[in-house]
């Protein structure tokens, strides 16, 4: 093979590899388009945000999807905000507040918790913390459950990015800052957190697609009725509970209906991402 | 070598999505529940059998692991027989035996009057439903007008109905479930205007919430609830109208809330399906169901 050949053929591979992950994409959002048609032709988009109820299987249907996906938002927005600075904190403490030796032992340690199948968070969640939430507040399963585990459940993932991007940040910079005397928590506050903001900033959206995305946990602890809540501790739905709770159903028209919600909370996830993009760019380049 | 902008990498890609769209568009029949879930329980060692006789069955999710076992038997005794059992949901089970596409269709639910023409049902087992609460509730029993009561949303409390003073915190089944088909039609309920405050999947979601909530009330599968009360679990089943769920209550339509297990035929079962069928309501398969909690049709 002459090495024009083969950088040819690893051209080809390559670029191969490179539209199969591309156009997953494309083949997930064409594949909600098609099996939701039917339920886009009979019952339309707009019912979905302007129906007050869920009842897809009622003698007069309802389709209101709106309060699930105002669900998802509250639950998710409500994990980050608490995974957040535990988890900058857990790193910054990793790194600049911890021997050696102890360091490498917490780093596992996360790294440990962060592979820990959602569904084992969900149990702990139903069997110990809804209890305890249900003996000040019945029933116990609601949102800020969801809040506490699904937070519970991203704050590794805030932890470990936010130490990659701790550590990315050039060690002239300490080096400058201990020849200019500059204390450790002004350093750190000053200097490190904001150069590192980007990675911090990347590291929480991912950890915020991976909590709207998570479905058996929330469904276990959030007790799943699709409404809008008046306070922390009233149960909520998402919008991947209720495709989880509702597929067993064998009707065509009911699933189709479930597929359209999933192509729903994709272009919610699509707008959030459209959203947030300008912002981390800007913060780059501060 | 510069690629971009290459006729043939904008060819590849085209179709590389036609070849997958098109892979999709074969299966819009079957979908999630029914992704061609087969189970095929062919038995070993036995390709000296000159006619291999084969039957399909499709349908309930409730009634194919049961069908599954009592298949895998029918094959051991009978090895020219190769059975495949596969999922779909009652709907599709039911259609599937009057389309001909399956030899038995599996139901976990009675025929609709727009379904029964032309069509056999027969019945190999019972599936009781029954409402479940904590076990340090001290209410034994309730009637269907308290049952509809607390599902409206108009007994709250439940001191009024001989328990604590406490509100009592309702569980229903998500839309779609076959369990909460059978429970709004036994109480003439309307999904609509049930007021429940917590919604569960399945029957252990309904039981571990109701070990979380002291004061809470649902309802499961006689069998599941059965199964948590024989294991220690904090949970009681609540008699209906004074009747509790056994095995003889199910079976003589004393206890009222059932569904039926059925066999979906295309008018009277021919040779081959009616021997299965034959033997699935036999003594021979009782063990298979009992396992899976469900009450034998007949002694």
């Amino acid at each position: 093979m002459s090495p024009r050949l083969n950088d040819r053929v690893l051209t080809l591979v390559l670029s191969g590899a490179a539209i199969v992950s591309g156009g997953l994409v494309l083949l997930v959002f064409l594949f909600l388009a098609k099996q939701s048609l039917p339920a886009i032709v009979s019952v339309g988009i707009s019912r979905l945000f302007f129906d007050s109820h869920w009842h897809p299987t009622a003698t007069n249907p309802q389709f209101g999807v709106w309060p699930m996906i105002a669900g998802s938002c509250l639950v998710t927005i409500g994990a980050i905000g608490w995974a957040l600075p535990v988890g900058l904190g857990t790193a910054v403490a990793i790194e600049f507040y911890s021997f050696k030796y102890v360091m490498g032992f917490l780093t596992r340690f996360i790294e440990l918790l962060g592979g820990v199948p959602s569904v084992v968070f969900g149990f702990w969640g139903l069997v110990s913390l809804v209890p305890a939430i249900s003996y000040f507040h019945p029933p116990g399963q609601s949102l800020i459950a969801g809040i506490l585990v699904l937070g519970l459940m991203v704050a590794p993932t805030v932890a470990l990015t936010s130490l990659t991007a701790i550590r990315s940040v050039p060690s002239e910079y300490r080096r400058g800052a201990v020849a200019l005397g500059v204390g450790r928590v002004r350093f750190i506050c000053s200097i490190v957190v904001p150069t590192a903001a980007r990675g911090i900033a990347g590291g929480a959206l991912l950890a915020a697609a991976r909590a709207i995305g998570e479905t058996m946990a929330v469904l276990m602890v959030c007790g799943n009725i699709p409404q809008i809540p008046k306070n922390l501790f009233e149960p909520i739905r998402t919008v991947t509970a209720n495709i989880a709770l509702e597929m067993g159903d064998d009707t065509v028209f009911h699933r189709s209906v479930l597929f359209l919600t999933g192509l729903v909370l994709m272009l919610v996830v699509m707008i959030i991402l459209g959203i947030v993009e300008p912002f981390r760019k800007r913060v780059a380049y501060e | 070598m510069n690629l971009k902008g290459s006729p043939f990498l904008f060819l590849s890609t085209l179709s590389l999505l036609i070849a997958v769209v098109g892979g999709c568009s074969e299966g819009t029949g079957v979908g999630i529940a029914g992704s061609g879930n087969v189970r095929r329980s062919s038995v070993d060692g036995v390709s000296s059998q000159p006619t291999r006789r084969k039957l399909v069955l499709t349908g309930s999710s409730t009634v194919a692991p049961v069908m599954h076992e009592i298949a895998r038997r029918f094959e051991t005794l009978h090895p020219e027989y190769r059975i495949d059992v596969q999922t779909g949901g009652s709907s599709r089970g039911i259609g599937d035996a009057k389309n001909g596409i399956a030899d038995i269709g599996m139901a976990s639910r009675d025929l609709k009057s727009s379904e029964k023409s032309g069509l056999v049902a027969n019945r190999i087992a019972m599936d009781g439903i029954c409402l479940i609460a904590h076990r340090s509730n001290p209410v034994m029993s309730l009637d269907t007008e308290q049952v509809r009561s607390i599902y409206r949303g108009g007994a709250k409390n439940w001191k009024a109905l001989g328990g604590p003073d406490a509100r009592i915190v309702v569980i229903n089944k998500a839309e779609g479930r076959g369990t909460l088909e059978v429970f709004l039609k036994h109480f003439s309920l309307a999904i609509e205007n049930i007021e429940a405050d917590l919604i569960a999947g399945d029957n252990q979601q309904v039981i571990k919430s109701i070990q979380s909530n002291p004061h809470a009330i649902g309802y499961v599968s006689v069998g599941a609830a059965d199964y948590e009360v024989k294991n220690g679990g904090q949970i009681k089943i609540i008699q209906s109208d004074g009747v509790s769920p056994t095995m003889n209550s199910i079976r003589s339509g004393q206890f009222p809330i059932t569904r039926p297990l059925l066999l979906i035929t295309k008018g009277q079962p021919q040779e081959d399906a009616a021997r299965l069928i034959q033997f699935a309501q036999s003594d021979e398969v009782h063990d298979l169901i009992k396992a899976q909690y469900f009450v034998p049709s007949a002694e």
